[in-house]
């Protein structure tokens, strides 16, 4: 058998900068190693800073899901502060749940539309039936659905532009709540907004109406009504007319436990997606025990070599490290590689399409993109009721006075998964930051022991044609988890 | 000086603005600001408007060899480049060897791709502020030793030096600095209407404000428009987020100061920093990420702030503000810490005069 090796990249239609090197033997890939190749220091900047400028810094590691970097930040102020979420004014939690809700499904739709789908408008695949169709809509700055989507996504960022100033980094997103306060008339004109997305989806996305989809309770009833219609009818028929001919769900397969740290908070502080740590094996869903979370860095070019929990996390650049092949270090999960993302969420909240197809076929290509399209459907009637929640003329947000000394901790989700920030506050200042972003995880290094992360197991066996230097099915798998480099590395 | 790009390369009129667009040591967030254009076609604005993508890291299929391969056609004078686009700052770290940023699958640090591909464009613009000054990228130390295209903060310089330029369409005999559309991220609105002016032959370098930004935006503050003008004039401040008051006095806002136009093209439809309740920290400044103070709160001395409007004596502004100060309606002065009218405007009961 006879290896030959292939470097990918530039790796585009992701966030950030990614090269991905194979090992490539008998048409299949053999090892898989995930390099994230650019370096920018945030934990580094903020050490000594008023800890109330993690609020400016943190949302511009990212400028595609630049809310959650912020909601993380300001979960972490407000545990530092003692404020729990049951203690916000109603107003202000909803306002972050809005927020955060509107980036992520923008964050969705940018990635089925924009990232994922243009790979089905390539070449390779001009002889299947569908391809003229999906060539129409999805090929990049001319097919005529990602030109609608991005037209969508736009007016959809005018829910931000009220509730948030402006999008990316907004810095409306407070520890206590939101620094708009939102009156009768704009309450009326957002909920009109959500329902324009609302007709957008049912229309363009989905052909059906989104309690429709959201109520699909098994892979049998989601095939069941792919068939009630053409092939095409709608892009998520579409979608499941090239998963099945492509056969994803054999794609990019991950077996391991799934991290989410749960989503959208309630009024009475537990989220509307509860979180946990999905364990496919036993088919049940644990507590996450934060206690158990560890960042290694023994093949990042950052100096340390033994795993540490974030809280004592250090990050030194070290650029000659042996051994070294990415700016990422390696989190785990007592020990263990763990996949975050929609999919993630979906299996921990126990939505039962999703609990069905992974337990067939595990996480893999077909799974992660439906868990996200579902979240499209799940998530606008939570934000059209928050909406209705909103009290104008009550509070937006608790005041929230800091400690000299504090250990705190942020947790949220991104629209690719769980989003951890770690702060300690010594002598008023930031005396150290660290981030665990989901694509951290996602994308993860070999850790000490060799174990390799998450995409770099799941490109193990997918195919590579003769003369390929960019393999199709490598781009379909590393798009699948949507990833965010920038995030990764920060 | 750069030298001209070849003859046989140059744009003809009538011919399409081929632009290529990467990204170094930013977050993604001028890109993804840019899809948020106020249009119900962004692809086809830009076909309108003769723009041509050469190739995006978001919105282009080409991955891989397919893309080294279009940039190796650049530096090969095979392929016009009309406008070489960069976001993000350019990272020389560690120890001015520039490996914090390597181009993916090239093995080569970004800075040289940059550098190459400069000496061959037409045009270089740096979208957002990490790619004009080094922006939030150079916070705190600079561990990555960030630096924008041509300045360094404010200080000349950056990447290229500062007597980098470059011709333009040839033939106009114009000389170019870079083109900073600065801000943090940058507005869609700023890099469009700069893209399109420079399709159509209708921007000059005269056409640049001294820190090489567009006038058509940084002639303006973001001060301009504010609705909270009318707390502003009374001095009537806001003591906390959500409060309707001007945020000059304590809550760092930097609206007089900052030159872009901000609340007269709103964001997102309708947003802006000081609409969203928060303050300006004017992200289209060189060295924004450092104002030596935390950025919510206002530095004073003598219970006066340090930055005052740009154009303003001290002694008048404090002479000025006592006065207002005094001279304040009550209903100014209730709302203004309040996150909503609480004193709403009279109703004259005879018609107003
Ligand atoms: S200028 Fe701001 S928005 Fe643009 S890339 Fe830099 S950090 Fe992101
Ligand atoms: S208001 Fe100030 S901080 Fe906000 S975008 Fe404009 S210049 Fe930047």
């Amino acid at each position: 058998m006879s290896t030959t090796r292939l470097l990918v990249g530039p790796f585009n239609r992701v966030e950030g900068d990614l090269e991905v090197r194979l090992d490539v033997a008998d048409g299949r890939v053999h090892a898989a190693h995930v390099n994230a190749t650019m370096y920018r220091g945030f934990e580094q900047m903020l050490q000594g800073k008023d800890p109330h400028d993690a609020l400016v810094y943190v949302p511009r590691i990212c400028g595609i899901c630049s809310v959650s970097q912020s909601v993380a930040a300001a979960y972490a102020l407000r545990d530092a502060a003692g404020l729990t979420p049951e203690g916000m004014p109603a107003n202000g939690r909803h306002a972050l749940n809005l927020m955060l809700a509107t980036e992520n499904l923008a964050d969705h739709l940018t990635h089925f539309y924009l990232f994922f789908m243009p790979d089905f408008t390539r070449p390779v695949y001009a002889d299947r039936p569908w391809f003229a169709e999906a060539h129409a809509r999805f090929a990049p700055l001319q097919g005529h659905h990602a030109r609608q989507a991005t037209a969508a996504r736009q007016r959809w960022f005018t829910i931000l532009g009220t509730l948030g100033g402006k999008w990316p980094h907004t810095q409306s997103v407070l520890p206590g709540g939101s620094a708009r306060a939102i009156d009768l008339a704009e309450r009326l004109r957002l909920l009109g907004k959500v329902r324009e997305f609302r007709a957008f989806l049912e229309q363009t996305l989905f052909a059906a109406p989104l309690e429709a989809i959201a109520s699909l309770d098994s892979e049998a009833a989601l095939m069941a009504w792919w068939q009630q219609a053409a092939p095409d009818h709608g892009d998520l028929r579409l979608f499941l007319t090239i998963a099945s001919d492509l056969a994803l769900g054999d794609l990019g397969r991950g077996d391991g436990p799934c991290l989410s740290y749960g989503a959208y908070v309630q009024p009475d502080g537990q989220p509307a997606m509860r979180g946990g740590v999905w364990d496919a094996a036993q088919g049940l869903s644990l507590p996450v025990e934060l206690a158990q979370i560890t960042e290694d860095a023994t093949h990042a070019w950052l100096d340390g070599d033994r795993p540490l929990h974030p809280h004592d996390g250090q990050t030194l650049p070290d650029a000659d490290k042996p051994a070294a092949y990415t700016w990422n270090k390696a989190p785990r999960l007592a020990g263990r590689v763990a996949e975050t993302g929609a999919v993630a969420r979906q299996l921990n909240d126990g939505h039962p399409l999703i609990r069905d197809a992974v337990a067939r076929t595990g996480t893999n290509v077909f799974t992660r993109v439906l868990a996200r399209l579902l979240e499209l459907a799940r998530v606008v009637p939570l934000m059209e009721d928050w909406l209705r929640a909103v009290r104008p003329g009550e509070p937006w947000h608790q005041p929230t006075p800091l400690p000299d000394t504090a250990r705190a901790t942020g947790l949220t989700e991104a629209a690719r998964g769980a989003l951890g920030h770690w702060l300690r506050i010594e002598h008023g200042r930031i005396a150290n930051y660290q981030i665990v972003a989901p694509t951290s995880w996602n994308f993860s290094p070999r850790d000490a022991d060799g174990t390799p992360g998450p995409l770099e197991q799941a490109l193990v066996g997918v195919p590579v044609q003769p003369g390929e230097t960019t393999p199709v099915a490598v781009q379909h798998v590393v798009r699948s988890f949507d990833p965010c480099m920038v995030c990764t590395v920060h | 000086m750069n030298a001209l790009p070849s003859g046989s390369l140059a744009r003809s009129p009538g011919e399409p603005l081929n632009v290529l667009w990467l990204q170094s040591g930013g977050c993604g967030g001028c890109s993804m600001s840019l899809l948020c254009a106020d249009t119900p076609d962004l692809p086809g604005t830009w076909r309108d408007a003769g723009i041509r993508l050469l190739w995006h890291p978001s919105l282009s299929l080409e991955t891989g060899v397919d893309v080294i391969t279009l940039m190796e056609d650049v530096l090969a004078d095979r392929l016009r480049l009309d406008v070489l686009c960069i976001e993000g700052a350019l990272l020389r770290g560690p120890n001015g060897t520039g490996r914090f940023h390597m181009l993916a699958g090239t093995g080569l640090p970004m800075i040289d791709w940059v550098q190459r591909l400069s000496a061959k464009a037409h045009l270089v613009a740096a979208v957002g502020s990490c790619a004009a000054w080094g922006g939030i990228t150079a916070g705190g130390d600079n561990p990555t030793e960030a630096c924008g295209l041509q300045h360094e903060d404010e200080h000349p310089g950056g990447l290229l030096g500062e007597s980098f330029r470059t011709p333009g369409r040839p033939g106009t005999r114009a000389e170019w600095p870079v083109i900073n559309i600065a801000g943090c991220p940058t507005h869609p609105g700023w890099v469009l209407d700069t893209l399109m002016a420079l399709a159509a032959d209708a921007l000059t370098p005269a056409d640049l404000d001294a820190l090489g930004r567009p006038r058509f935006y940084a002639d303006q503050l973001v001060h301009h428009g504010c609705t909270r003008n009318e707390y502003y004039e009374f001095k009537a401040s806001a003591e906390q987020p959500s409060d309707l008051g001007c945020m000059m006095e304590h809550m760092g806002c930097k609206g007089t100061q900052a030159h872009a136009d901000c609340n007269t093209r709103l964001w997102n439809g309708e947003g802006s920093c000081t609409r969203g309740g928060y303050a300006c920290i004017s992200c289209t400044e060189p060295g924004f990420q450092a104002p030596g103070h935390a950025f919510h709160a206002t530095p004073k001395i003598a219970g006066i702030p340090i930055g005052l409007p740009t154009d303003m004596p001290k002694a008048w502004y404090v002479a000025l503000a006592s006065l207002s100060k005094s001279a304040t309606p009550k209903r100014v002065k209730h709302n203004a810490t309040a996150d909503h009218v609480v004193v709403p405007p009279a109703i004259r009961r005879t018609r107003l005069k």
